[in-house]
Formats: C-alpha cells, structure tokens, sequence
C-alpha cells in the first residue's frame, strides 16, 4: 500500500506538485491558481501520508473518503493523485480539454478516485456526514471521511447546517481541513465578508478546532492523527495557508484566485519552484 | 368509452368515494420498502409527521436522520449516504425541498449520479388555507429539467405506496411529489405500476385526456360524464412525468382529434409543458392545457381553490366541448 515518506522527501513531493499545477493550468489556458498552491502541501501529507487509500483501487471498500468541497482548487487534486498512481501523469496537460476526465470543475463520474463532484460551494461537509451517517448504520470502524474546504466558501450557509449536524450526532468519523488562506474572488475574507472569529465559531457549533500552518507537513499529519484520536466530537483542521505558496509574486494576492496564468508568468513561477527544490534538499542535507 | 382491464375501483362517481391523503401510502410504502431493504434510510427536515415519514422512524430509529429545518442540509446530506451504498428517501415539504434546494439537487444528486429520493409533500393548491408559499406548483418543472432526474406524482395512496416501493429498487435520482389532502382513491393494490409507464384508464375515441396526481379522478369523472354528452374520451394517467411515456400517449392521440392535459400545478414546464414538447414535435394536434397559468394561489378550503382555479372534472368536460367546437 502506501510507502512511508520521510517529511523532507514529502515537502520535494510538494515542490513537484506545485509545479505541476502550474504546467497544467498554464497548458490549461485557465483556472485558478493560488488555492491549488497553497494547498499543495496539505494534499501531498493526504495522498503521501495520512490517507489509508490504493490508487490501484480506488473504489477499495476499506478507504478513507477525501472529499473536495471547494471545487474549484481540484488541480492541486488532479496532481496529487497523477502523482499517487490513480492515473498517468501524462493525463495532466489534458485538463479543461474536450473529452478530459479531468474537468474543470471535478465529476466524481468521470475519474475513478474523485468521491464527489463539487464547484457550487457549500455541500462537501454535507455530504461528508452523509458518508459518516452512513458508515455509522453499518458499523463501519476505522475509516476516516476527509473533508476540504475553502474560507471563502464558508460564507454558505449550507456549511453551518452541516456543522450543526455533524455536531448534533457526534460525528467523529468527520474530519474538516480549512485552508485558511484569507482571499476569496472579491478581495481578503475579512473585507468581502468577515469570518474571524472563526476557530470560536466552530467551536460554538460544538466542533474541536484544531489550528496548523498549512505548509508545515508534520503538523499537518499530526494534526490529521490527533483528529482520529478525539471521539466526543468532529473535528475541524483550521490549517493557516499562503494563497499562491511557492511563487512570490502570486503569494498573498487575491488576484490570482482565477487569473489566467501567462506564459512568461509560469516561466518565472516554475524558475523560483525550481529555486526552492534546490532550498528543500540545501535544509536537509 | 370503456373501463380498462388495470383493476381500478369500478365506479368512480360514487358520492362515498374513499379518500386517503396520498402522502399515507408514502408512509407505509417506505416502511415496506425498508423491511426488504436493510440500505433503505430516510432523513426529514422537521416534518416527519407530516410527510408521513414518522412510520419509518418509529420501526428503524437508527436509520432516521433529523436534520431540522435545513432543507439545503436535507438533500447534500442525502448525497452523501447515497455515495456509501444507501437508499435514502429525504422529505419535507415540496414548496422547501425542492423549492429552495434545487442547485444541490442538481449537482450533488444527478450530475453527480447518486440515487436519492427527494420526497415533496403538500404540493398543489389543495394545500389549502396555508396559502401561496406553501402551495407548490413549480416542482414538477424544476425537477423535469435536471438530466437524470426520475419525476413521479402518483394519483392515489395506493399507487403513491407502489411508487414508493419501485423507487426504493431503482438506481436513479427521483423526485416524488405528493399531496395534503384526501383524494379518491381509484385504483386498487391489482392495479399495475412501473416506472416510466402511462397507463390508460379508459378508452375512448374521440379525445385524449391526459391526467398526473390527484388530477387523474378528475379526468376519469370528467370522461364519464363526457360519454353521456356524446363524448368518447380516452383517458391517460400519467404517474411518471419523467421519463415520459411518449408510446402510450402517442399511440392515443394519433387515434382521436385533440388532448388535454389536467395537473395541480404550473402548465409551463409541468406535464402540460411536457406533453405540448412531445406532441408539437411528433403529433401536432388541438390541445388545451389545465393547470396553473403562471400565478400563485392563495388560502382557502381545497375545493374551494380547485374551483377558483378551474382545476376541477367540471372544467375539463368545458375544455372538452370548447376543443371539439
């Protein structure tokens, strides 16, 4: 199943990840750009660590269920499981393309290893207690449902029903993972429509609110083990993320949300991609 | 015109006629439905007395699930149990679910092709004294439209029973739309019932009358009194508005000289929409349609309203005699 990664082989796995994302949106012509970045380093302790899952089997009756809610960051989903083995990384240029299995927003029947088909926000939580309604009628033990979430999508108020029903059942089977990265299409979240106290609010919908930078891979993973620990409750992952991470002049900008990236753009982002794989192996040696 | 061999009650103008709400059959459908099947599960949005759901509940507690009054939640929700090999059946009223939750219907549900049961009680006018927000009438159009959406709204609570059962078998995201009220109950548990099937309830030459729900005993009251007028018609209930049986309707009008169509709810988009698409494209012929003409209704008795809004056998033996003018 899956081989065990050594953190600094995990973080030259995400250098690889993000610039893949940036080869295929470039090749792609459009999509958005700064989530998938910034999440590449939460999806690559998912596929490469935390996730009890076979790219060989994806519809192996004994997995952890990821679910993406926030569709629109699926490249970073794409690559991580181009990479994981679900299918040839050839496939990736074929994103956005007609005939793609690959769409531009994700179709869970379309590609084996997706489990739900998502862009309209807000529904990912739902189903995930769906999910984890459903393994507790059959006594499932031992399986996680992984779910991912943006902040801008919070502003759905879909997602706060969900929480208060995951809460009301005590859905322990139910992890939430946030990326907490403070833009959405408009501008920051704070501006287009303020969502701190955020750690307080779920904690106020009877959640257990865990908090991680969500470059750091071990405290992602740890974060992801402590969260299978706690059984009184659901928990969710607040993981602190930098739209854009990676590729300085997009880091921080809502900008790039859905900006179409230019070719001498991705020229320059895979150049300082490439700069900081040579910083990755130059900490560790 | 004569009676068909489908086992319906054999006279529908009795005065004692025996009503049931067709929602009941519902209820005790899915109780059924859920003693064959162990992945039959059901969800409701703070309703489960009214939409009979509370049958199932009392039986099988652990495979009920209350989600309050959050229809978007209901359905998202569905979604999801469905993903794990479930079969749920998610209920609130049709004017919530689905009238606010349509976009994840769309997408978690049928693009996304997980087999949830969406359950809409209290549709049409014969809601009654709750007035316009609670009378659904657009369901059936909002429904229609998704690809891979099933649509059924069963005429009676016996064949609102056998619906439930059949759906519970299929693979396929459905909506089933059901109603408050008593309505006569014309068909008996011999009464054959399949997804996809129209059924012709009487044959009749001279015109087609084509009827879904409650509105079907209308219709075939309607054509008993037409035979005594000199009109022969045929009528065809329609309990599965999607897929549309297009061969049995086909095979009526191509034989008499017009159609109408009879539902409790909007004609745009709904069987009216429905049938106006199928005949204009395959057999053009005369028809007048029944139904809500884009507005809302409004409180009152039932019977009341049915009248108001010319929803009743009295208006569709008027359509009849003006069409064949």
């Amino acid at each position: 199943m899956v081989k065990h990664y050594s953190i600094s082989e995990l973080e030259a796995k995400a250098n690889e990840i993000r610039k893949d994302i940036i080869k295929m949106l470039e090749q792609a012509g459009s999509g958005h750009a700064a989530g998938p970045l910034g999440l590449a380093d939460i999806f690559t302790a998912l596929y490469f660590d935390i996730l009890k899952h076979d790219p060989k089997k994806p519809d192996w009756d004994q997995r952890d269920i990821l679910l993406l809610s926030n569709g629109h960051t699926v490249p970073v989903r794409y690559v991580a499981m181009a990479h994981a083995g679900y299918f040839p990384k050839e496939e990736l240029k074929t994103l956005r393309k007609f005939g793609s299995r690959l769409q531009g927003h994700p179709e869970r029947t379309k590609l084996p290893g997706l489990e739900n088909t998502s862009g309209p926000l807000g529904c990912g939580l739902s189903q995930a207690a769906g999910m984890a309604l459903a393994m507790r009628m059959d006594k499932i033990l031992h399986r996680w449902v992984y779910v991912v979430m943006g902040d801008g999508e919070l502003d759905e108020g879909n997602i706060w029903e969900a929480a208060m029903l995951a809460s009301k059942y005590k859905l322990n089977n139910v992890i939430g993972i946030i990326d907490r990265n403070n833009i959405q299409i408009d501008g920051p979240t704070e501006e287009v429509m303020p969502l701190d106290d955020l750690a307080a609010k779920w904690q106020a919908f009877g959640w257990h609110v865990l908090e991680v930078d969500g470059h750091n891979i071990q405290e992602i993973i740890d974060a992801c083990a402590l969260a299978r620990a706690i059984v009184e409750k659901p928990v969710v992952i607040i993981a602190h993320t930098i739209p854009g991470k990676g590729v300085g002049f997009m880091e921080y900008d809502f900008r790039y949300h859905g900006y179409l990236l230019h070719p001498e753009d991705a020229k320059k982002a895979l150049h300082e991609l490439r700069t900081l794989q040579g910083k990755i192996r130059g900490e560790h040696e | 015109m004569s009676m068909s061999d489908l086992h319906l009650i054999k006279d529908v103008l009795v005065k004692d006629i025996a009503k049931e709400p067709i929602r009941k059959g519902f209820g005790r459908g899915l109780l059924e439905a859920a003693k064959e099947d162990v992945n039959v599960v059901a969800a409701c949005a703070d309703l489960t007395d009214s939409t009979q759901m509370s049958l199932f509940k009392a039986e099988f507690p652990d495979r009920f699930i209350e989600v309050g009054v959050a229809e978007q939640n209901l359905v998202t929700v569905g979604s999801g149990m469905a993903a794990m090999g479930k079969i749920p059946f998610v209920s609130s009223y049709a004017a919530f679910s689905p009238g606010r939750n349509w976009e994840q219907i769309r997408t978690t549900i049928c693009l996304n092709d997980q087999p949830v049961k969406i359950v809409g009680s209290h549709a049409g006018v014969s809601v009654g004294l709750d007035g316009a927000t609670h009378q659904m009438l657009e369901d059936i159009a909002l429904m229609r439209v998704l690809p891979n959406m099933v649509v059924i709204a069963p005429g009676d609570s016996i064949e609102a029973e056998k619906a439930t059962r059949a759906l519970a078998k299929d693979k396929r995201p459905a909506y089933l739309r059901l109603a408050r009220e008593a309505t006569p109950i014309i068909t008996t548990d011999e009464t054959p019932f399949e997804i996809g099937k129209a059924y012709v309830y009487s044959h009749g030459n001279d015109i087609t009358i084509i009827a879904t729900g409650a509105m079907t005993y209308q219709a075939m009251v309607a054509a008993m009194k037409l035979y005594t007028q000199g009109i022969d018609a045929e009528v065809i209930h329609v309990p599965t508005i999607k897929p549309l049986d297009s061969v049995t309707i086909l095979n009526s009008v191509s034989r008499t000289k017009a159609v109408i169509t009879v539902e409790e709810g909007q004609i745009a988009g709904g069987l009216g929409g429905a049938v106006a698409e199928l005949l204009s494209e395959e057999c053009p012929k005369k028809l007048k349609r029944i139904g809500m003409r884009d507005r809302f209704g409004e409180s009152g008795e039932p019977d009341e309203l049915l009248k108001h809004f010319g929803l009743t056998s009295k208006h569709v033996i008027l359509a009849a005699h003006d069409i064949l003018k």
